[in-house]
């Protein structure tokens, strides 16, 4: 490491390069243009149109999909960086925000990474090498085996000694990625396999440690900040013990339910750990709490900026990307530890492409509808919505499938909370599967309400977050039919005030002299609902359904592209907005939103199946038989090759029109056949 | 920059000087008595009005309709919801023709629903067979209402969906429907023409469709057929027995497989009602057809004034006389009525108002026409034809002025002038009978013979060549002047007997239903509705180019 770091100039830097994607490098994008630096983004072939490109002042391709060619290719990062003239690197989180390689490549290139040392990156990243820096520094660690010999049975025999359960976990993992828990000696190389299969794929290396798994913990780590100049702060600590598959998906700051005492000596006890390595910049110390005891235990430090730093920055008003720039460009920490103070309390929660219902499987696909109810003007920066995404975009199979962090703030954990639940409920998205529901109930839960978590939260707490046999109430079934009774039609396409103005658009439902009266089907988790729908003229409709009649009044007002209905159900009045999305219909009520299928018409279901007449496998001009594929009695697919004909010197391939026995072949290889002539019998057919 | 906000400031306030200029203050108490009653008597008429046509709507032959729905068919308003975009409304035309017409037989609707719904974005004429209705044959009225639908849509340029469930001429009165130029072969004269004006023609077939009904699809632009349930034949399976002896089933003899894939008839094959209707969706939308209004148009704003408030102004006596404009402001944009020439021949009320953002010209009755309001009616005619602005009127009228004074100052050459306006105008025209339509007034006003684009009829409307009591009074003189020649007595017990039955019949065909059953007019509607219905009627109106006018002599 002895190559000195290029030097910014004093006035700090004028052009930074982002190497990340999604909500991240737009996020750093926003503070760079707070402070007059011109940013230049990079992407790969499917984030060509994504909106960190668009907010950038440059944008530089790097590579295809795949990160390995793109967003951790190195090389073409640091050309990018050079032939834009960037004097700084910001890797984000995740890529290669933890690697020494890279660090030191941008050393070598006179570009300042914004992060630690290499040395400081890699010290960390080994937890092996971590852990015993840490014993040395007096950070208090967790008994385990960070050993070189990493022979199945030598780790076997380490966990042994430490005594079940044990976490095995892989030495340069993060992110839960190559991390298991083997509860008992039998599960534990099955375990191991699995761990080091998952740390060679992500990480291309497979080397394990193992350690004591610590029943119900807590997870909570302390935010740190050092600067060139040997100053080091802790910004208090964040809690995130509610996560799964091992990843958090809600985090908050302050840990709720620390003393004073215990958040003092926390805080010390992570700038301790960040010294021992002359940590520079913006780093999270890990720690597993005792829910108990109160003790901690070191279990890593995390030398990046992380997912769940806005919490931070709203319980301390600073802006820890500006405080980076600042760092890496030699300035002093803007502030000290005698400056900092904790204000009120902070929630994040994550929205991903997900199902919670499917052991929260991640998914991918098109944000058909991205919509928020709310003004973030309305709340004095007590809400932020960090996203990279935009409605229409995709959520890649290739990266991580996080749509946006919804940040809140309030004046104590209750207050906050409850702004975090009507956040979650007006953040609207439709087109794929998402985990705001869950997160909603997860806001509901009294445990979560009284801080009563730990790390196995969402496992302990299963049937409460995942009620079972959740039904429609009338009042939703009525709300969907009539929003679809009333939906707009198609504008034509210069939407004129003319067609604006039309009665034929504005007079919903209208019949002479009497009511239109119709029957909405909709389609929830297999069951169908018929919800008859009548208009008694204006806003006025009656609707029954499931045996109920309620009288329905609506009042629709168009609200950044999707509808807004204020309905009342029986002298009550509830707001709800409409989204409809091909078969699918998404109510966002204030309860979370309610997903219905509109379900195929008859007609629809005929064609798939194609039992109708018109489908029989006929010659489609006349011709000779060039090949016949199938015999008599043999059972065909649909779509599969049955019969070859040569017509005017074309080939054409005749498929089954459907899937079924085959009866009869009317014609063989070499035979005229004229247009039309049917040239398969199915057994259910009837020959003529 | 300061100078702009200036300026923006004093076209406000220019604007608001402007917009209370032309609000109209009602002057109406609706807690009088008065008011009271004559809400009263409004509401029991249209309630009457509701109750008839739910009637028509349900439908009288419930075998009929189980047969239907059981074979897997929609019912024929259900089609027509189904073809509809989502939430479009129906502006549905004379529900009640052949209401009483036939004496014993029921023939709802006529048989046949008619009116104009948005499909695909495009407003559209449906025209429906109800096969429930005497196996959707045609009677006379089911052909003037056909008749009637086509004429609305060649005038406005709609285009046509034929929704065709019939059994062809209802043969025990083909002598009424086969023969005539106004009868059933003008259902194709009228399919070419229009196709050759590039009005489209679209046909959808349900059910039958033999002989003569065969030209509906075979005639159309572009046409669907539904599976096992739509045939197309010029000769049905027996007469084909009775001609050839060949034995065939309707299916093969012309059914959709048959249709669609051999003679080409048809173009599209629909597994279903909902299929089928599905694809004459995607039929219009294909048309490529957009609506081109050469209006200047304006945000819409309601009435201020509430619509039910008609009620209690108008009320069911024809001789109590109110405020024309009480009316005009529950019909129009933010009951805003710019008035021409309010101080002269005051009992024609004119003048310039917004519906649904669009401009109209309202001529309204305040009594009987003098010369002078014959005159003023004449120079707003022409002035909303310069314009090119749609023109509304509201009938309510007994007819001109009779006497010596009213003859001598010309009252016959005074309103022949407003008839010449009124006949040659070219701007789409529409005319609601708000009470009484007598006379030469029913010309003046725009009656059906002067082809306005829409006719409709309030419950308490009467028309007829004069009231009841006028016309027995005339023939109660003419005999009194016979008997007197005679020196014959003729007694007021005489008197009672002869006009009696006069008053009471043309009471009976004075009637709105009357008038309905037999098409002279487009349907009878609540009062409340008129605003609804008139917009929908100029929306419909105003895909059609509006004409240059050229007027006739106006004898000076």
């Amino acid at each position: 490491h002895a190559k000195p770091q290029a030097s910014p100039s004093a006035s700090g830097f004028s052009r930074i390069l982002i190497a990340n994607r999604g909500e991240i490098a737009c996020r750093i994008i926003r503070t760079a243009r707070k402070m007059g630096i011109q940013t230049v983004a990079v992407y790969s072939e499917p984030d060509r149109k994504s909106l960190h490109v668009d907010m950038a002042d440059q944008a530089c391709h790097i590579g295809p999909a795949s990160s390995n060619e793109s967003y951790l290719n190195q090389q073409r990062i640091i050309e990018s960086a050079m032939k834009t003239g960037a004097q700084a690197i910001h890797p984000g989180y995740g890529f290669l925000s933890q690697s020494p390689e890279f660090a030191q490549l941008c050393a070598d290139n006179g570009i300042i990474f914004i992060g630690p040392s290499p040395r400081a990156i890699g010290d960390m990243g080994i937890k092996s090498t971590s852990k015993t820096l840490m014993e040395n520094a007096g950070v208090p660690i967790i008994k385990g085996y960070h050993g070189d010999d990493q022979s199945i049975q030598k780790l076997k025999f380490e966990a042994k000694k430490i005594g079940f359960p044990v976490m095995i976990k892989a030495f340069r993992g993060g992110g839960g990625k190559g991390m298991r828990v083997a509860l008992s000696e039998e599960e534990f190389e099955q375990q191991l396999e699995s761990a080091k299969r998952e740390s060679m794929k992500s990480f291309g290396d497979d080397a394990m440690l193992v350690e004591k798994y610590v029943q119900r913990p807590r997870h909570v780590e302390v935010q740190v900040f050092g600067d060139h100049h040997g100053n080091c702060v802790y910004l208090f600590e964040r809690d995130c013990s509610v996560q799964r598959r091992h990843q958090k998906i809600i985090e908050e700051a302050p840990a709720p339910g620390i003393s004073e005492e215990t958040r003092r000596s926390i805080g010390e006890a992570a700038v301790k750990a960040a010294k021992a390595v002359d940590y520079v910049g913006a780093g999270t110390v890990e720690f597993i709490l005792d829910p108990v005891r109160h003790e901690f235990f070191f279990m890593e430090m995390n030398t990046r900026l992380q997912v769940e730093h806005p919490v931070t920055e709203m319980i301390t008003g600073t802006d820890l990307v500006a405080w980076q720039l600042k760092v890496a460009a030699g300035e002093r920490l803007p502030l000290l530890q005698k400056d900092l103070q904790i204000r009120g309390h902070s929630f994040e929660a994550r929205v991903y492409a997900e199902n919670p219902e499917d052991n929260f499987m991640p998914g991918a696909g098109s944000l058909t509808h991205l919509s928020q109810d709310f003004d973030l003007k309305d709340y004095g920066g007590t809400i932020r919505v960090e996203s990279g995404v935009r409605q229409g975009d995709q959520v890649s199979v290739h990266y991580d499938p996080m749509i946006a962090k919804l940040v809140v703030w309030g004046e104590d954990r209750s207050s906050a909370l409850r702004r975090l639940r009507s956040v979650l409920t007006g953040y609207h998205i439709s087109g794929l599967s998402t985990n705001i529901n869950f997160l909603t109930r997860l806001c509901d839960n009294a445990a979560f309400q009284a801080a009563d978590v730990s790390t196995d939260f969402i496992k302990e707490r299963h049937s409460e977050l995942f009620p079972e046999g959740q039904s429609p109430s009338p009042e939703q079934l009525a709300g969907a039919a009539v929003a679809l009774s009333i939906q707009p039609k198609v504008v034509q396409s210069d939407g004129s005030a003319a067609a604006r103005n039309d009665p034929f658009d504005t007079i919903k439902n209208w019949r002479l002299n009497y009511n239109h009266s119709h029957i909405v089907k909709l389609k929830q988790k297999g069951k169908e609902y018929d919800v008859r729908v009548i208009s008694k003229g204006g806003s006025d409709y009656r609707v029954s359904t499931s045996g109920k009649d309620m009288k329905v009044e609506v009042a629709v007002e168009d609200l950044n592209g999707s509808q807004q209905f204020h309905i009342t159900v029986d002298g009550t009045t509830s707001r709800f907005s409409f989204v409809r999305d091909q078969a699918k219909v998404m109510l966002f009520t204030q309860d979370g939103n309610v997903e219905f299928e509109v379900p195929a018409f008859k007609y629809e279901s005929l064609l798939a199946s194609k039992e109708s007449g018109a489908d029989e496998a006929r010659a489609p001009m006349p011709g000779v038989i060039e090949k016949v594929m199938i015999h008599p009695g043999q059972k065909v697919e649909a779509g599969q090759p049955l019969i070859v004909m040569i017509a005017m010197k074309m080939e054409y391939v005749i498929k089954a029109p459907r899937g079924g026995v085959i009866k009869k072949i009317p014609v063989k290889q070499g035979e005229n056949v004229k247009k039309n002539a049917q040239l398969v019998y199915y057994e259910d057919q009837t020959a003529s | 920059s300061g100078s702009c906000t200036k300026q923006w400031q004093v076209v406000r306030t220019y604007q608001s000087a402007d917009a209370k200029l032309a609000r109209f203050e009602t002057a109406i108490d609706q807690d009088t008595e008065e008011s009271q009653n004559n809400a009263q008597r409004m509401r029991a008429l249209v309630q009457n009005l509701r109750q008839t046509i739910d009637q028509i709507v349900a439908g009288t032959d419930a075998k009929s309709i189980q047969r239907h729905v059981s074979k897997g068919k929609l019912l024929v308003r259900d089609r027509i919801s189904t073809l509809l975009d989502p939430g479009s409304p129906f502006l549905e035309f004379s529900q009640l023709a052949g209401y009483k017409l036939y004496d014993k037989e029921e023939v709802p609707a006529g048989g046949i629903i008619t009116g104009i719904g948005r499909v695909s974005g495009v407003e559209c004429v449906i025209a429906g067979n109800d096969a429930t209705v005497k196996a959707g044959t045609y009677y006379p009225i089911t052909v003037k209402k056909h008749l009637r639908a086509q004429e609305i849509a060649l005038q406005n340029r709609l285009p046509c969906i034929y929704l065709v469930d019939s059994g062809g001429a209802n043969l025990p009165r083909q002598a009424d429907i086969f023969a005539d130029k106004e009868h059933f072969g003008r259902i194709f004269y009228n399919q070419a023409n229009m196709s050759a004006q590039g009005i489209p023609q679209v046909a959808i077939v349900m059910g039958s469709c033999t002989a003569g009904g065969a030209y509906v699809p075979a005639m159309a632009d572009e046409s669907i057929i539904v599976k096992q349930q739509g045939t197309i034949f010029l000769g049905g399976p027996p007469l084909v027995k009775a001609a050839t002896g060949e034995d065939v089933s309707a299916e093969d003899l012309g059914g959709a497989d048959l249709h669609t894939s051999r003679s080409g008839v048809a173009d599209h094959f629909a597994q279903d009602d909902v299929h089928a209707l599905h694809l004459a969706r995607r039929v219009v939308a294909n048309l490529n057809i957009k609506k081109n209004i050469t209006l200047t148009t304006e945000p819409v704003e309601e009435p201020l004034y509430p619509a039910e408030d008609l009620y209690g102004i108008v009320g069911e006596d024809l001789k109590k006389t109110y405020d024309i404009r009480e009316v005009i402001a529950r019909i129009v944009d933010g009951s805003r009525f710019d008035e021409f020439k309010a101080r002269y021949g005051e009992t024609l009320v004119t003048g310039f108002a917004r519906l649904y953002g669009f401009p109209v010209g309202i001529i309204g009755n305040n009594g009987v026409l003098f010369g002078e309001s014959a005159l003023k009616g004449a120079h707003f005619v022409e002035l909303c034809c310069q314009r090119g602005i749609p023109l509304i009127f509201l009938q309510n009228i007994t007819g001109f002025m009779v006497g010596r004074e009213a003859e001598a100052s010309g009252i016959a050459k005074h309103g022949a002038k407003m008839v010449t306006a009124v006949a040659c105008a070219q701007v789409p025209k529409f005319t609601v009978v708000v009470g009484g339509s007598y006379g030469a007034g029913n010309y003046g006003m725009n009656g059906r013979a002067y082809s306005p684009r829409f006719l409709y009829m309030w419950p308490n409307a009467r028309i007829s060549v004069m009231g009841g009591e006028q016309a027995a009074g005339v023939l109660a003189q003419v005999t009194r002047d016979q008997r007197q020649r005679e020196k014959k007595e003729f007694s007021t017990d005489e008197e009672r007997v002869l006009k009696d039955p006069i008053i009471k019949r043309f009471e009976e065909e004075g009637h709105p239903y009357y008038s309905s059953a037999r098409l002279w007019d487009d349907g009878v509607i609540d009062p409340a509705d008129t605003r609804h219905v008139l917009g929908l009627s100029l929306s419909a109106a105003l895909n059609a180019p509006i004409s240059p006018t050229k007027f006739g002599v106006f004898r000076m």
